[in-house]
């Protein structure tokens, strides 16, 4: 399953390189990516439900930039 | 500017000014250190919030904590001036950061603007505006003049002109009228239609274009992976050499103070960001830039890879002829108009492309009623009786199988030979024309540095042959079927040398296989196509192969300033350590070669959005 997700505040290319490795190291997802330009988050998982994932992927980010926040 | 954008402004300025106002008050001591402290709070606070915050959190080399001990280091060291201008030059920086990665952003949004809106469709005699999500296909929507054609359909009634502008690049509008299939996404400009769906809004061109254009921002360059693995690597670094330089040799020789500020300079230094925010940004405007032409790249990696193509492999029909047939030639044994009449008439009956292009020669109205009897010979060609004769038109076969002598000789085309009763009277040579710009096309390839241009084709080879020298092909490939087409790309990939990349050029329409096996997949015309869209690495939504060229030189443009403002970051962050470490380059330097390089490689990386002639 991929899907997409729009961030918002997320204001540096330097934090975003840092969540996208943080994020890709969560259990359970088996590819990130984040796009600084389009402020957009790609998630790959083999899971069938990203719920999990999600709550895991929102601490990940917070623990960088307190301001970004992933809109779910 | 935005509201936040806005803030940090008024912050700088205010700061600034009471950065000078202090320098004028004679005072001293704790006095001073007070002084200095308001412009740097009113500048810095948030830095020194997120830098502690992070610190909680774990995250130490991050840049609000290196701006933060740099400058509380310089106050420490009685560098009041210079914490307050340090923090102040960074914050410069960071506005003109964020609003130049606006203004990109909504650029390319505005180029991208081809999202429909509405629709019209009439509901109990009225017409409503409604979602274009919600029109089913078979509905029949109303287009007015000035108006988005919303969902992909055919055209009832009305004719008008469109401007395919937005999905194109191209200025020239193109005239429509009923029974033409229309695209959604262009402009209605001058008439009224009305459009019967024949796809829904998310099959549509318009949801499929937006679609790739969205997700091509989160396929990334090597480039860009390069320099986020590079990032982790060096603050660390920075930040370790900055500690060694600040406690090892005032051990040995003392001077703490002197020392520390030269570690102060490495930490100002050490951050990234410049590097980080540039290689986005100019493959982002890269892309935009190439969407505005008509040029849809899927992802970084792929414009990256361009900018490296050794070898362009073209299909033929369709990629650089126009895969209509036109009579090149007529060879007639005596009156020529009487061969082309009779052809024409007998061919008469028939759509075929062939017949169409002899009726195209003839070009005056025909009087059906003279032909009889026609009777279509399959793989030979027509027999038919004109006023009482019988005409034979079609390939050689037809002729010996009806015993009848012809010109034999081969003219490079499909050609078709004419007979009246037992009488050979001549023969017409039918050829597929080359587009208009595939010679300058190919020549500006080999400007731009392509070592190899092949043709492939399924057509004979003398066919293939003759286009290849026409247009100044390297090399021509005749008579493949389709699976010897993917054979000859595998034995052009070894051809190619070091970082060179093999870009595959069709209509996308037969060629996926081979599409997918070269490096760079190339799909022109596909404008309508989903199965080209589906396929290609690279999307041509016109079917011009200058823009081939065009795509290549955008690559290679957006590449150069990738190159250039890498180079220039770590040449300037490097010479400005090296001076820091042996107390030449001060703090002022130093936030230079932080904010000042990244503010003149963002400049450099929105270059990328223009788009080279």
């Amino acid at each position: 399953m991929k899907k997409t997700f729009k961030m918002q505040e997320l204001d540096c290319a330097n934090c975003a390189a840092k969540m996208e490795n943080a994020i890709s190291k969560i259990e359970g997802v088996s590819k990130a990516s984040i796009s600084f330009m389009a402020q957009k988050l790609t998630i790959e998982t083999e899971r069938e439900s990203l719920d999990e994932i999600m709550q895991e992927v929102v601490k990940a980010v917070k623990k960088i930039d307190s301001n970004c926040t992933v809109v779910l | 500017m935005t509201k936040r954008q806005k803030k940090t402004l008024y912050r700088i300025i205010l700061s600034a000014v009471l950065l000078i106002a202090v320098g004028y008050i004679p005072v001293t001591g704790w006095v001073k250190i007070l002084c200095y402290m308001v412009p740097y709070l009113i500048i810095g606070w948030d830095v020194l919030w997120k830098a502690i915050r992070n610190i909680a959190h774990g995250q130490v080399f991050d840049e609000n904590f290196l701006m933060a001990i740099a400058t509380v280091g310089a106050f420490a060291i009685g560098e009041y001036p210079e914490a307050v201008f340090v923090m102040l030059f960074y914050q410069v920086g960071e506005l003109f950061q964020n609003i130049a990665v606006g203004k990109s952003r909504e650029s390319i949004a505005a180029l991208m603007d081809i999202r429909p809106d509405y629709a019209n469709v009439e509901r109990d005699g009225e017409l409503v505006q409604v979602d274009p999500e919600e029109v089913a296909v078979g509905d029949i929507i109303v287009v007015k003049p000035g108006e988005k054609i919303p969902l992909d359909g055919v055209i009832l009634e009305g004719a008008s002109s469109l401007n395919t502008m937005a999905l194109t690049g191209e200025s020239m509008p193109r005239d429509v009228m009923t029974g033409d299939s229309v695209i959604s996404g262009c402009i209605n400009l001058t008439g009224l239609l009305q459009v019967k769906v024949s796809k829904e809004f998310g099959e549509s061109t318009v949801a499929k274009i937006l679609e790739l254009v969205e997700n091509s921002s989160s396929v990334k360059a090597k480039s860009e992976n390069f320099i986020t693995r590079f990032a982790r690597w060096y603050t660390p670094s920075v930040v370790i050499c900055a500690a060694l330089l600040g406690l090892i040799p005032p051990l040995f020789v003392g001077g703490w103070a002197n020392w520390i500020h030269r570690a102060l300079i490495f930490l100002v230094i050490s951050c990234p960001c410049a590097l980080v925010i540039s290689v986005p940004l100019s493959f982002f405007g890269g892309i935009g830039g190439a969407s505005r032409c008509g040029i849809l790249v899927k992802g970084a990696n792929y414009l990256e890879a361009l900018a490296h193509s050794q070898i362009v492999v073209f299909d033929k029909t369709g990629t650089l002829t126009k895969g209509t047939f036109r009579v090149a030639q007529v060879n007639a044994q005596a009156e020529e108009e009487k061969l082309l009449f009779l052809a024409a008439l007998a061919e008469s009956y028939s759509d075929h492309p062939i017949s169409e292009s002899i009726k195209a020669a003839w070009g005056k109205p025909l009087d059906k009623s003279q032909v009889e009897q026609v009777e279509e010979q399959s793989g030979f060609g027509i027999c038919a009786t004109v006023e009482g004769h019988r005409v034979l038109v079609g390939n050689g076969r037809l002729m010996e199988k009806y015993g009848i002598a012809c010109d034999a000789q081969d003219y490079n085309g499909t050609v078709i030979h004419v007979a009246e009763d037992d009488t050979y009277l001549g023969n017409l040579v039918i050829r597929d024309e080359v587009k208009e710009d595939a010679k300058d096309a190919i020549k500006g390839l080999k400007a731009a540095g392509i070592a190899k241009t092949v043709m492939l084709t399924g057509d004979k080879k003398s066919v293939g042959q003759m286009v290849g020298s026409e247009l100044g092909l390297d090399e021509v490939r005749a008579e493949l079927l389709p699976e010897h087409k993917v054979e000859e790309v595998e034995r052009l990939l070894q051809e190619k040398t070091g970082k060179g990349k093999l870009v595959f050029v069709g209509d996308g329409i037969n060629d996926a296989p081979v599409l997918s096996r070269a490096d760079i997949g190339i799909a022109m015309g596909a404008l309508g196509s989903d199965a080209a869209i589906e396929a290609a690495d690279v999307v041509l939504m016109d079917d011009q192969p200058s823009k081939i060229l065009q795509a290549i030189r955008i690559s290679q443009k957006t590449r150069g300033i990738v190159v250039q403002n890498i180079v220039f970051a770590l040449t300037i962050k490097f010479l400005v350590m090296i001076l820091g470490a042996f107390d030449i380059a001060t703090m002022w330097e130093a936030v230079f070669a932080d904010v000042g390089v990244s503010v003149i490689a963002i400049l450099n990386a929105t270059r990328a959005l223009r788009v080279p002639k």
